[in-house]
């Protein structure tokens, strides 16, 4: 059979079975979170929507993990994005027409951790495959919470194809989060550990 | 039957795919990339795995990372659409060591018709007319002589490491054959470092004219009659039609025979295009085989009430064929445009954001297509973005009913070739249906 042995089938990475027109059931709370564990805080966002007002982009986009900012002049709202949410915002004093602000949940349906007070450095998954915390069943896990690591030490192992593959860490630092569970299925840039460097 | 189907491609194809298993009953697992992420075939799939970043080689033609993703999802076969790893014998290996069936045919069949040389060697010993041509490389002037006076006149001078047409000089007689032989080889050299050169019959004003054959796992085959492809540029099909306004009631019955019969010679399964010129005395030649769905083949699907990609899935999980050759109707014309995010004079590719958006509709239209208002035409990938196909009673018809539609579609935010298309539709020649390989030359200038 094509699956290996030691493998819980754990649910799909991401259920995309939308429909147009479905709302994404995203929190609609003030900072924009994500399961990367990096956000923008409402101060942040507001920084940012003044400086493109002030240096008069059209556009502007950012895009860091999975989280997406897009900021539009002119507050034409674009049809069928069914996965966003407009927030309106008024425009600094002495600008004309408002700047809309759409931000972009990731598509992910894993539900969005709680808010993190600092910004952590995402170790993101290089490959797609099944994600493991230690080396086999009986072994410890490579690393726990509250770890101290050293960029490239082995933090957990990715199984693609049959074949184990090491991650290693690339910054040092204490791991602060664990994004995934134990035998969950991974795909490329899903986040896996939150290092606070 | 399956239950699950993993698509190995993106855009219109893999929607094309996932629509074929909806209505089969069968779950789709999408691929893609970081700049896929808002793509319409991820949002309409069952599951989806990003399975790297923008650039092909690291996503779409990355044959682990896509496997990986298989068997995380656990599905019990990849559709590989066109292009990509679609005609990758490797692929298809990995895929059935795995126990993921593979929908196309098998790993040697797409081996032997990847190499052209190779597949021009089958096909002459199953039957198939080639192109005359010199055996191998020509390694001196006279044999160049002998050669071009057995083929006949004119014949044109290939580079071996050629391709594209690229390395192709036409002699017309003997005088012309020797200047055009000496400096053939040593501009092979220069641009290919391989001085190689094989001598093939020149064909003026070819029309690109290909078979669609379907077969079981069980050695049935039949054809879906032909379709023309001669509108193209740069060796890129802008337009197709199915029937081909140059191609008989008795030259299609010899074309497809002797399709079929290749197939079954070389034990083709699954869904293929067998690719000919066809010269104006009516002479064909084969070119090369698609081991493959095309971009095409929705032309096909139209005249024939068919639809090739469930006929493929069917196909890969064991069913037979069943109809016979005498079974299958054609009815009416059906023209196919494909329309590119690219500017229609300069061609220059314009990818961007799709601000409005209007697609035709109405009687005898169909539009396969992955865009929708407000999408992003990534940069990273072929510039296609809609397929428009019409089909009416005659070639007359059809061809006002693609005017309307396309003068119906409105795109805005990007360039696209719309207005490319409508100059060659109003087209004298076009409309006459004199066409050939040339034709974009012609029209061109």
């Amino acid at each position: 059979m094509k699956k290996t042995e030691r493998k819980t089938k754990a649910t799909p990475v991401r259920n995309a079975g939308k429909t147009a027109g479905h709302a994404e059931t995203g929190s609609s709370s003030t900072s924009a979170e994500n399961d990367a564990g990096e956000y923008l805080s409402v101060s942040e966002i507001k920084e940012l929507i003044e400086l493109v007002s002030e240096k008069q982009f059209n556009e502007f986009e950012l895009e860091r993990g999975g989280f997406r900012l897009y900021l539009q002049r002119g507050g034409r709202k674009s049809a069928a994005e069914s996965s966003r949410q407009a927030l309106y915002v008024p425009p600094p004093a002495g600008e004309t027409g408002p700047v809309e602000i759409v931000t972009t949940p990731p598509a992910a349906a894993q539900p969005a951790p709680a808010p993190q007070e600092e910004k952590l450095h995402v170790v993101a998954s290089p490959i797609v495959g099944t994600f493991y915390r230690a080396a086999s069943p009986t072994a410890e896990s490579f690393v726990k919470l509250g770890d101290q690591v050293e960029a490239g030490k082995t933090l957990c192992i990715i199984e693609a194809m049959k074949l184990m593959n090491e991650i290693p860490s690339d910054a040092s630092g204490t791991i602060a989060k664990i994004f995934v569970e134990n035998g969950q299925p991974v795909e490329y840039g899903q986040p896996l550990f939150g290092i606070k460097v | 039957m399956f239950k699950k189907i993993l698509i190995a491609n993106r855009g219109e194809i893999a929607c094309r795919i996932i629509w074929a298993c909806r209505e089969l009953g069968i779950k789709t697992v999408a691929v893609h990339s970081e700049a896929d992420r808002d793509a319409l075939h991820v949002r309409f799939a069952d599951e989806a795995v990003c399975i790297g970043p923008a650039p092909s080689a690291q996503s779409y033609l990355n044959i682990p990372q896509i496997i990986s993703a298989a068997e995380i999802t656990n599905v019990d076969a990849i559709h590989p659409g066109y292009g990509f790893l679609s005609e990758n014998p490797h692929f298809a290996e990995v895929s059935r060591e795995c126990n993921i069936a593979f929908i196309g045919p098998s790993p040697e069949v797409i081996r032997m018709m990847g190499d052209k040389s190779e597949a021009k060697r089958t096909m002459k010993a199953a039957g198939v007319p080639v192109t005359p041509g010199s055996e191998g490389l020509i390694e001196d002037e006279e044999t160049a002589i002998k050669e071009a006076a057995r083929i006949g006149y004119p014949v044109l001078i290939k580079a071996t490491a050629g391709g594209g047409g690229r390395g192709m000089r036409v002699a017309r007689n003997r005088e012309e054959l020797v200047t055009a032989y000496n400096t053939a080889r040593s501009e092979a050299e220069v641009a290919f470092k391989n001085s190689g050169v094989y001598l093939e019959k020149y064909i003026a004003n070819p029309r690109h004219i290909e078979i669609q054959v379907l077969g079981d796992n069980y050695g049935r085959v039949v054809h879906l009659g032909e379709r023309e492809c001669s509108v193209q540029r740069r060796h890129q099909k802008l337009i197709e039609e199915s029937p081909s306004p140059a191609v008989s009631y008795e030259l299609r019955q010899e074309m497809g025979r002797i399709a079929v019969e290749a197939c079954k010679r070389i034990g083709y399964n699954n869904a293929g295009t067998i690719e000919f010129l066809l010269d104006e005395d009516g002479s064909f030649y084969f070119m090369e085989m698609n081991t493959r769905i095309q971009v095409e083949h929705p032309v096909t699907e139209m005249v024939t009430v068919s639809d090739l990609v469930a006929a493929q899935i069917r196909i890969a999980a064991g069913e037979e064929l069943n109809y016979t050759q005498e079974q299958l109707i054609f009815v009416g014309h059906a023209i196919e445009c494909r329309i590119n995010a690219e500017d229609p004079v300069t061609f220059t590719p314009s990818p961007g954001r799709i601000t409005t958006l209007n697609l035709p509709s109405g009687a005898g239209v169909r539009v396969d297509t992955a865009i929708y208002d407000g999408y992003f035409v990534p940069p990273y990938y072929d510039s296609l973005i809609a397929k428009v196909i019409v089909h009416s009673r005659t070639r007359e018809r059809a061809i006002a009913r693609m005017r309307r539609a396309l003068e119906s579609m409105v795109v805005e935010g990007i360039k696209t070739t719309i207005p490319l298309h409508l100059k060659i539709l109003n087209d004298p020649d076009f409309i006459a249906g004199n066409i050939s390989t040339r034709f974009m030359d012609r029209f061109l200038k």
